[in-house]
């Protein structure tokens, strides 16, 4: 791969929307859909007219019952007789359909990309949860009853086995994530809690607990991308992609170090060096890293070397991750305190990035002036890490 | 859009109606030993991403994306899943190495159609939820609705529409990879049980399993490759309304806005007469001509006389579907359009053997997804 | 984008929905597979039923895999041999888990394990249960690197699955 910092075609981000996030919504994902890719048009002074091309991200078929979702989901992605792809990288999506954005403006062939991510989990009964029973091996897995949440918690078991990190401190990434979740107009949890609600709460496997984890959520998110020809007609204040990056590691999770994130390790090598960032805890001024469990804040940031091996849990004792710190981390309130519409709430976390370079994010606004912040998800069997690096 | 990115390497299994023996992950690796073999390349130094062309409910599991690298070589690799078939992972290949970013990337598509027990309800929960499935039990509706509208039309004859079912299914007695090739004739076809009026048994493709690689690469490592490259010129993809009622059933738009972006890329401005040749989709037999109808590579022949006087056959002016397509082939599910690219490198490269249709410059390669999808794929190869 | 800003979007709650008040269309997706387990998986699953555990090694990189497969991850090239690993381990990890793969509540707790088998590569563990161990072991930490065995169904029960393999239960 090379890896030069020569920008063929620099790509921007001009204009974001959301929908609410709640554990159930009246509107159908088509309807969910276009209500998000309306606001970004709107905020980008465009009309669906001016698209070129539409990027559609959404995890498993299987939460809205629908196979091939992606072509159901056409018209009310805005992809009607356009150019139009799904991509798919389980829970990474929402930040990967960004990722897809980027290429197709970057590789030259378009110049105005909608980016639309929607998931719809309420309609899956009994329990949503259930669907990812079948994200498993059908021969090595499914047959001993898996609960999804088993893996997340051998992995933080794991990790606070290695680096003796105790429940306190991760419990603290909750605490901040759902208070910071009080200032988004989206959220779905914003709440002031304390470590001892967080240990508290009922033990669903240990060392997980209810309030460690994000909800179930309806929602969606878009973002409108452009090429800089095109950027630079619609606004004053783009907001460029500097860096992507993207890595999956193994099928066989049982055989990787679940200490640490290997495969966000190197996918955030990807974008640094595609952004020509040398020292990322020093040059990103803000990330929105993946938070579906709040142990996975830390241990993305150590994949993403914004923290030492083992060092997440002590800067966020510290409050060096808080809004008002040196390095804020999930700002927005993460998807423990926003929600977790899955690929949606990789937009959400793009569209926080790209608010807060934009200094748009009102009571949210972190007390640095950042240039420079990343976004990040993940995804599959613990295994994909998407990542994607904007400056102004 | 100039040649940027060429095709260095094809790998791929046969395609046969059942694989009991071997997994997905066995077919999957089979078909990228050969490809990267082809490319003479070693993946684990030498390949920059992965992307890969499935949907969750054909394998059967939620989230296919997570079980793709460990066969392909792509451990820690940027590895990706694009909902749709192989072409849009060619589209998306084709994208990444043209970012200036990716050198070399792999696309991989397969076809486990036998491991599903009973694929016409699955084809079912593609439908909309709210309006068609309560009243659509078979897919094969769509096109039996589609054909009518397509037959009228274009005033199409019963027996040329069986005629495509021979020359398909006899074309793939010359393809190795193909496991439905016969001899059979229009009045067998014509006479196959009715399955949706006027859709009879015979026009609709078998299902087939097997996997397909190709090797995409940016100019500068084609070039200092052994072989000659084959050039990817021009991509189009193009999704229409999801209500199937809004389309033109007669003229697919999404088929004719594809065509028209991966010609205008391609500068190719009268297609009958750039083109060598044409492997396009032919799920149903009347779909073969529709979609020659949509790429504008009927040069004015009426649809009867396109078939009867040979103007489709291999040895004719436009050879259309010489590996004997997906009705030869079987319908590979979301590996469909790679395995017609496959042939179409094959031909390209003059090592098509008893297959080979004469000198190919250049070829159009397109596939539908399938109803209720609305979404089409069309690129143009050159040598 | 402010925290005042009002966005789309029309919550409605469970009880909503109980009572009738959100129109729906009901369907339980019908999908049925039986899934060829291959060449490698097969064997791995035939010789459950003999009480054994099968690997795949790659004599380039002398991995041994288990789960086992035909090709070498790492070196991408098929592998080369057909080992047996033992029935015995060492925990990686281990979780105490509350609730069933529907999100229902177990009656008792289940204790699940990441387990490296002696005889397979380092780093490269299975997915278990594990038996006779207390869930306060598993939350104080004891159960990191625990030794552990595995205990079979009797041979005429067995049939070829994972769950041949009843859990793994400490050793000493």
């Amino acid at each position: 791969m090379r890896m030069n910092i020569h920008f063929k075609n620099r790509v921007a981000c001009i204009g974001a929307g959301l929908t609410l996030f709640r554990r159930r919504l009246f509107e159908t994902p088509r309807e969910l859909a276009w209500e998000a890719a309306k606001q970004a048009l709107e905020n980008a002074g465009m009309e669906l007219k001016d698209i070129d091309c539409v990027v559609f991200g959404s995890a498993p078929d299987a939460f809205d019952g629908i196979h091939m979702q992606g072509e159901y989901m056409v018209d009310g992605a805005g992809g009607y007789k356009k150019p139009f792809t799904r991509v798919y990288v389980g829970g990474g999506t929402g930040v990967f359909s960004v990722i897809a954005g980027w290429w197709h403006v970057a590789s030259g062939l378009c110049d105005k990309v909608l980016v639309v991510a929607e998931e719809k989990m309420s309609p899956a009964l009994p329990h949503p949860q259930y669907v990812f029973h079948h994200i498993f091996d059908p021969i090595t897995d499914k047959p001993l009853g898996v609960n999804l949440i088993w893996i997340f918690a051998l992995e933080m078991h794991r990790y606070m086995y290695k680096y003796n990190i105790k429940k306190e401190d991760i419990a603290l990434v909750s605490v901040k994530n759902k208070r910071n979740a009080l200032d988004h107009p989206a959220a779905q949890l914003g709440a002031k809690i304390t470590v001892e609600d967080v240990l508290n709460s009922e033990v669903l496997v240990w060392p997980v607990q209810r309030l460690d984890i994000s909800p179930v959520s309806d929602g969606a998110g878009a973002l409108i991308l452009t090429s800089e020809e095109y950027a630079k007609q619609y606004t004053d204040t783009p907001v460029w992609i500097d860096g992507v990056g993207w890595n999956l590691d193994t099928t066989y999770w049982t055989n990787r170090d679940l200490a640490f994130p290997k495969y966000l390790y190197y996918a955030g090598k990807m974008a640094y060096r595609m952004a020509g960032i040398h020292n990322p805890r020093k040059e990103i001024d803000v990330a929105e890293v993946y938070d579906p469990f709040d142990y996975k804040e830390l241990h993305h940031m150590e994949g993403l070397q914004l923290a030492r091996k083992g060092e997440a849990p002590i800067l966020t004792r510290e409050g060096v991750t808080e809004r008002d710190g040196d390095l804020p981390i999930n700002p927005s309130g993460g998807l423990l305190g926003v929600g977790n519409p899955i690929a949606a709430a990789g937009i959400m976390k793009v569209a926080e990035i790209f608010w807060q370079l934009r200094k748009e994010a009102g009571k949210r606004q972190v007390a640095k002036d950042p240039t420079t912040g990343l976004a990040q998800a993940w995804g599959d069997l613990m295994q994909i890490g998407t990542v994607v690096i904007m400056r102004v | 859009m100039g040649r940027d990115v060429a095709i260095i390497g094809i790998g791929s299994t046969n395609y046969t109606p059942m694989t009991t023996e071997y997994s997905y992950k066995e077919l999957m690796f089979e078909a990228a030993l050969k490809a990267y073999e082809d490319a003479g390349i070693n993946p684990r130094k030498e390949l920059d991403a992965l992307v890969t062309a499935a949907e969750d409910f054909w394998e059967g599991v939620s989230i296919f994306d997570e079980y793709i690298p460990d066969q392909m070589g792509a451990v820690l690799k940027p590895a990706l899943t694009v909902s749709g078939d192989g072409l849009w992972g060619i589209i998306h290949g084709y994208m990444l190495v043209k970012t200036g970013y990716f050198d070399i990337v792999a696309v991989e598509a397969h076809s486990k159609a036998s491991d599903i027990d009973n694929i016409m309800d699955v084809w079912r929960i593609a439908l909309d939820p709210h309006y068609h499935r309560p009243i659509v039990d078979n897919v094969h509706m769509f096109a039996g609705l589609e054909m009518m509208r397509f037959m009228e039309e274009y005033n199409v004859s019963r027996e040329a529409l069986s005629m495509i079912v021979v020359k398909n299914r006899y074309n793939a007695l010359y393809n190795p990879m193909a496991p439905y090739g016969t001899k059979t004739d229009i009045e067998t076809v014509s006479n196959s049980e009715v399955v949706s009026y006027p859709l009879r048994k015979m026009d609709i493709s078998e299902y087939s399993d097997g996997a397909t690689v190709v090797v995409l690469a940016s100019r500068e490592v084609a070039e200092k490759y052994d072989k000659e490259p084959i050039w990817i010129e021009g991509v189009g993809w193009i999704s229409d309304s999801p209500n199937i009622e809004e389309w033109d059933l007669a003229c697919p738009s999404h088929v004719v806005l594809a065509a028209s972006m991966a010609y205008s890329q391609a500068n190719i401005d009268n297609p009958f007469k750039e083109i060598d040749l044409a492997e396009v989709d032919d799920r149903y037999s009347y779909r073969e001509f529709q979609s020659l109808v949509a790429l504008d590579l009927t040069n004015g022949y009426m649809m009867d006389e396109l078939v009867f006087e040979g103007v489709i056959s291999p040895s004719g002016e436009l050879p259309v579907n010489p590996s004997g397509g997906y009705l030869g082939m079987g319908y590979p599910l979301e590996a469909g359009g790679l395995v017609k690219l496959y042939n179409a490198v094959v031909q390209l490269r003059g090592e098509a053997g008893p297959m080979q249709v004469g000198d190919v410059e250049k070829a159009v390669v397109m596939t539908r997804r399938e109803f209720p999808s609305p979404s089409s794929a069309v690129v143009v190869l050159g040598r | 984008m402010d925290k005042n800003v009002k966005l789309p979007g029309t919550p409605y709650s469970s009880d909503d929905f109980k009572k009738g008040k959100i129109p729906y269309v009901e369907d339980v997706p019908k999908a049925r597979y039986t899934w060829s387990a291959g060449i490698a998986m097969s064997r791995f699953l035939e010789e459950l039923k003999n009480g054994r555990i099968v690997a795949r090694k790659c004599h380039e990189c002398g991995r041994v895999y288990v789960p086992p497969r035909m090709f070498c991850s790492y070196c991408f090239r098929p592998t080369d041999e057909w080992v047996y690993v033992k029935d015995t381990g060492r925990v990686n990890t281990a979780v105490v888990s509350y609730i069933g793969a529907d999100r229902g509540k177990l009656g008792e707790p289940l204790v699940v394990a990441v387990i490296e088998l002696d005889g397979a590569s380092e780093g490269m563990g299975i997915l278990h249960k594990l038996g006779n161990v207390d869930p306060e072991d598993v939350k104080n930490r004891k159960v990191f690197n625990m030794r552990v065995r595995a205990v079979w169904k009797k041979p005429e029960e067995r049939e070829g699955a994972i769950t041949d393999i009843l859990y793994f239960e400490p050793i000493e």
